[in-house]
């Protein structure tokens, strides 16, 4: 018999502490102990990633017998008979956790992950009292600090699943595992700094991470600061998939539409001016539109690939320098937004852009590193001075006392406030594609769309492939997300065997609503919030970016046209053939 | 009688270990010469009658595991060679490697014909240097013989063999952290299943087998499975090569039939160990290297077979029976073997990494009067359950064996230092 793939169409027959349950095949202990309700402790375990086995808490006895078995990385066999808690078992967790703990920092009421932590879970779960063995010194340890990424080795559990997201997942490589035994860690080759290898700051590692040894560098200190300053106006964007996550973090369903409570609790929290980036979004939309039709008519260079997503741009310039001119120069929306805000916006509030502070929620890691890009101030200054995630605004939130859930809905401010429906599908996978063919086919073919959905390019499979006919002309299309999947559509391309003409990339699995900044969360709780963005979507009176009124009477009092001088110089940016010679010495945005 | 049995060795330090001619002398090459006029499944039917086991320490029956991979469809598959010999007190494969090297080609390239593999893997521990090399060299002068190579005997069966070399660590005899290591990897073990018969090297259905056990397949071969069974004892044919080391007056390696000779024929028969050197008395004795169990002088009358050995609560192990006299504390002892541990454990599951570390710690106190509580051989004992029970991999679960042996025959030792009187009085 060969190396038995497990079919799901037959089902297997065991027992879990005495429990009878039938599971198909192919299902772990792990999956099955939940089916009948029986929550298996796991610490390195993450339901989106490989199987590495290595905290050992989840082990179980299978059949009697001494040794134990993972639970998380063994599946069922007929008839086997499962004991996932018997006096030995709870024993040897709990004296696991015990060793974790000795090796782990009690700093907990200081930690980033108060109350996040899954490693505190467990702890509070075993009523672990006192620390049985005695503590390792681990003072010594870094906390080696980007403006981006902050790793806190000492806090590390060495579970592994960092190394899995960014290996398996991202097809980075930007951390591994190294050494053995007691100096067995996770660090970076040749333990140089993040911004000395080809990370390109995603942060999945910080949505993963189960303990406060990863995380996003918090910047809402800076941010209370210019609310507290007389003297600044402090403007505030929001991405579009913050706004079915947030509701995460104070107890509303998964993927609940926030936005009205969101902009509420930014006005109290004190921002002058509370925008939306789906603005600038539907000016993406206009400009990367009208940037494929000039390519398709003047035989530049395809496909285009969309350039939303700051951590995509990251890899595209590290892995893939010989490829930059397929990216679409557009600025991400985020960018748009910035030097927009201190010009356009500025000149019709009347107010010196020189005090204007400008924030941004996002869903996204990659984007803190993007505002710091030295070539990101073609307003005169730093278009966007603060990016914060969606974590960081909970935050400021809890912090502020606002009882979020019960909040009443505002609408935005004017001016960068509008909003269609385009625009707020771009927090999910397709959702740009989406976006541009309901502008795109508009502009070519001059008819109005009869259905507004294109179903085809939805949902969070890797790579979909679609062919969309503009009335005669078939225009082939690519949607990936996830970078392992990227770099399959990268070397197709560069193999010269893609024929698409219009290619979008999201850097993270599922799109923003996966983002790196988000609250914790897993897969199926991104396609809830998927699911909230195609919803919000269809509840929006205007579903088309060229019908946003703000942005008509932005390209008829400010910039004229798409693609027009003003447009080049504010919106459209340049990408470096960056290869493997690191930010570091590109003088990247990471310090 | 002898209490020796030259069924393996026959020959080692007797001829030149590279010549072909010198191992054809001595009869070399005559079990494959019998194979290739056998089927797979008759060879395989003879390893099965000889219940030959796994003598790289784990003692799985070898005939089965081959049957399982002779049923699997997939190809190539491939023959891999453990000579990663890194258990302390264990250097019986370098005996076959570096004084009969042809008998072990010879063995892997069986292996090679029952499997139709193409290829062989040989992963030598690191710091067998020069027999590494010597290795090479058999393998090519058997290629010039047409006993390796293409068209073998003219059976038209193509099979070559590589050399691979450790880099020293411990966790690469471990055989799917041995894979990895082959393959270029980080050497540290693999999750199973998949076990390494259906996913083995380069993701291809493998054969692992230690050295011993290889070069055990001539002699099964030729003899019959049943001559060989008769030679050891009745679940576990064959002769195994034993390691005397430490205090023992005549450290070496001896081939012994296994169930006919004792443990205490082992360490004091003159024609094997000889005794405690210098004359001291035996006080416990270490059988199979650090990952094995502790052993004492009451248990001295023990067959050494399989299956004696595991009744007693003993095992055979890779072969080592390290000798300590009375001079020797128990305590100081396991701190050294813990040592050994926390420097080779590969640092990924916590059971392994954190308990030998905290093992250690306890074994300090207990080392020093008075520091240690009924608290800490508490814990001590959780630390073992856990570690045995948990660990991801063979290293991590049998890091705490000699610990957990030597608490049933040296309790006193642990508990000598133990401060007994309650830490707070009694108002």
């Amino acid at each position: 018999m060969s190396h038995h793939k497990p079919d799901p169409n037959v089902n297997v027959n065991l027992t879990i502490d005495g429990i009878p349950v039938t599971v198909p095949e192919g299902t772990t202990i792990l999956e099955a102990a939940r089916k009948v309700g029986i929550h298996i402790p796991v610490l390195c375990d993450h339901p989106d990633l490989k199987k590495r086995a290595v905290c050992r808490i989840c082990v179980v006895e299978c059949d009697g017998g001494g040794k134990l078995k993972a639970a998380c990385a063994n599946d069922v066999w007929e008839g086997v008979k499962v004991v996932t808690n018997s006096a030995k078992i709870q024993a040897i967790r709990k004296t696991i956790v015990e060793l974790i703990l000795a090796d782990h920092p009690q700093d907990c009421l200081t930690c980033i992950r108060n109350q996040k932590c899954e490693l505190q879970t467990l702890a509070i779960q075993f009523g672990i009292k006192d620390l049985t063995f005695p503590k390792a010194d681990i003072s010594s340890k870094p906390n080696i600090d980007t403006n981006t990424i902050v790793r806190d080795m000492a806090k590390c559990v060495k579970c592994g699943r960092c190394v899995e997201v960014c290996q398996e997942v991202q097809s980075v490589r930007a951390i591994n595992t190294a050494y053995r035994s007691l100096n067995y860690e996770i660090t970076t080759p040749y333990d140089q700094e993040l911004i000395e290898g080809p990370c390109v700051y995603c942060g999945q590692c910080t949505a993963v991470c189960p303990v406060g040894a990863l995380y996003e560098n918090d910047q809402t200190d800076k941010v209370w600061a210019a609310i507290d300053d007389p003297a600044r106006h402090v403007v505030v964007q929001t991405a579009p998939a913050v706004r079915v996550a947030l509701g995460d973090e104070f107890g509303l369903p998964k993927g609940a539409i926030t936005t009205g409570k969101m902009v509420t609790a930014l006005k109290r929290l004190g921002f002058t001016k509370v925008f939306d980036t789906d603005f600038s979004a539907d000016v993406t939309i206009l400009e990367e539109g009208n940037e494929l039709l000039h390519r398709l008519q003047n035989g530049g260079k395809l496909p285009m690939i969309t350039s939303c997503s700051p951590g995509w741009i990251n890899f595209a310039e590290v892995f893939f320098p010989e490829l930059t001119e397929h990216l679409s120069t557009c600025k991400s929306p985020q960018q748009m937004f910035g030097a927009l805000a201190k010009t356009y916006y500025a000149e019709l509030a009347g107010i010196d852009p020189a005090t204007i502070t400008s924030v941004s929620i996002m869903p996204c890691v990659a984007k803190k590193f993007e505002a710091q890009r030295p070539e990101m101030n073609s307003s005169g200054f730093q278009d966007v001075d603060v990016v914060l995630t969606t974590r960081e605004l909970a935050r400021m939130i809890k912090l502020a006392g606002l009882d979020f859930a019960n909040l009443p809905e505002t609408p935005f401010d004017k001016v960068m406030g509008d909003s269609t429906g385009a625009a707020v599908i771009f927090g999910t996978s397709g959702g740009v594609m989406e976006a541009a063919l309901r502008t795109v086919y508009e502009v070519v073919t001059g008819e109005t769309l009869g259905s507004l959905d294109f179903d085809s390019v939805r949902g969070h499979q890797g790579i979909k492939t679609v062919e969309v006919d503009l009335k005669g002309t078939k225009v082939k299309i690519l949607v990936a997300n996830g970078l392992s999947n990227a770099r399959q559509v990268m070397e197709s391309i560069r193999d010269g065997k893609c024929d698409a003409t219009f290619v979008e990339i999201m850097c993270c699995p599922g799109g923003c609503v996966g983002g790196g900044g988000q609250p914790y969360g897993n897969n199926a709780i991104k396609l809830q919030r998927k699911d909230g963005l195609y919803e919000a979507d269809k509840q929006l009176s205007m579903r088309k970016s060229h019908e946003n009124p703000e942005v008509k009477e932005l390209y008829d009092k400010f910039l004229g046209k798409p693609l027009g001088e003003k447009s080049h110089h504010l919106l459209h940016t340049h990408y470096s053939k960056l290869g493997k010679n690191h930010w570091a010495k590109a003088g990247g945005g990471g310090h | 009688m002898s209490k020796l049995k030259t069924l393996v060795s026959e020959g080692a330090g007797k001829i030149n270990p590279i010549s072909v001619s010198d191992y054809v002398g001595i009869g070399g090459y005559e079990g494959l010469k019998k194979a290739v006029t056998m089927t797979a499944e008759q060879v395989i039917g003879e390893v099965k009658k000889a219940k030959l086991l796994g003598r790289g320490g784990a003692a799985y029956p070898s005939g089965s595991k081959w049957e399982h991979l002779l049923h699997i469809p997939e190809t190539p598959k491939y023959i891999v060679c453990n000579a990663d010999e890194g258990e302390p007190g264990t250097f019986k494969d370098k005996v076959i490697l570096g004084q009969l090297p042809l008998k072990l080609i010879e063995g892997i390239t069986i292996a090679g014909y029952v499997f139709g593999a193409k290829a062989g893997y040989i992963y030598v521990r690191g710091e067998y240097r020069k027999i590494q090399k010597q290795l090479i060299t058999a393998i090519d002068n058997a290629k010039k013989a047409n006993y390796l190579g293409d068209n073998i005997l003219g059976k038209g069966f193509n099979f070559d063999i590589h050399v691979i070399s450790g880099a020293g660590a411990y966790v690469c005899g471990e055989n799917s952290a041995l894979l990895n290591s082959t393959e270029g990897k980080v050497g540290r073990p693999r999750i199973k299943p998949p076990h390494l018969a259906e996913v083995g090297l380069f993701l291809q259905p493998t054969l692992v087998n230690n050295v011993e056990s290889l070069a055990s397949v001539p002699a099964i071969v030729l003899l019959g499975g049943d001559e060989f069974l008769k030679v050891g004892h009745p679940d576990s044919g064959g002769t195994k090569l034993i390691c005397l080391s430490t205090h023992s007056a005549k450290p070496g390696v001896y081939e012994i039939p296994l169930g006919k000779v004792t443990l205490r024929d082992a360490i004091y028969d003159p024609e094997l160990g000889g005794g405690v050197k210098g004359g001291k008395n035996l006080k416990f004795f270490h059988l199979g290297g650090q990952s094995g169990p502790i052993g004492s002088p009451a248990l001295l009358d023990t067959p050494y077979s399989y299956t004696d050995l595991r009744k007693a609560g003993l095992t055979v192990g890779s072969g080592a029976i390290v000798v300590l006299d009375e001079s020797v504390s128990i305590i100081e002892y396991l701190k050294g073997v813990t040592e050994f541990f926390i420097h080779e454990s590969c640092g990924k599951c916590v059971p392994c990494r954190e308990g030998n570390k905290q093992l250690y710690a306890i074994l300090e106190k207990l080392s020093v009067p008075g520091a240690a509580t009924p608290a800490d051989l508490a814990n001590l004992r959780r630390l073992v359950t856990t570690m045995t029970a948990a660990s991801f991999c063979g290293l991590g679960q049998s890091a705490a064996v000699a610990l957990n042996t030597a608490w049933k025959h040296f309790k006193d030792e642990f508990e000598a230092n133990v401060n007994k009187t309650p830490a707070v009085a009694a108002a």
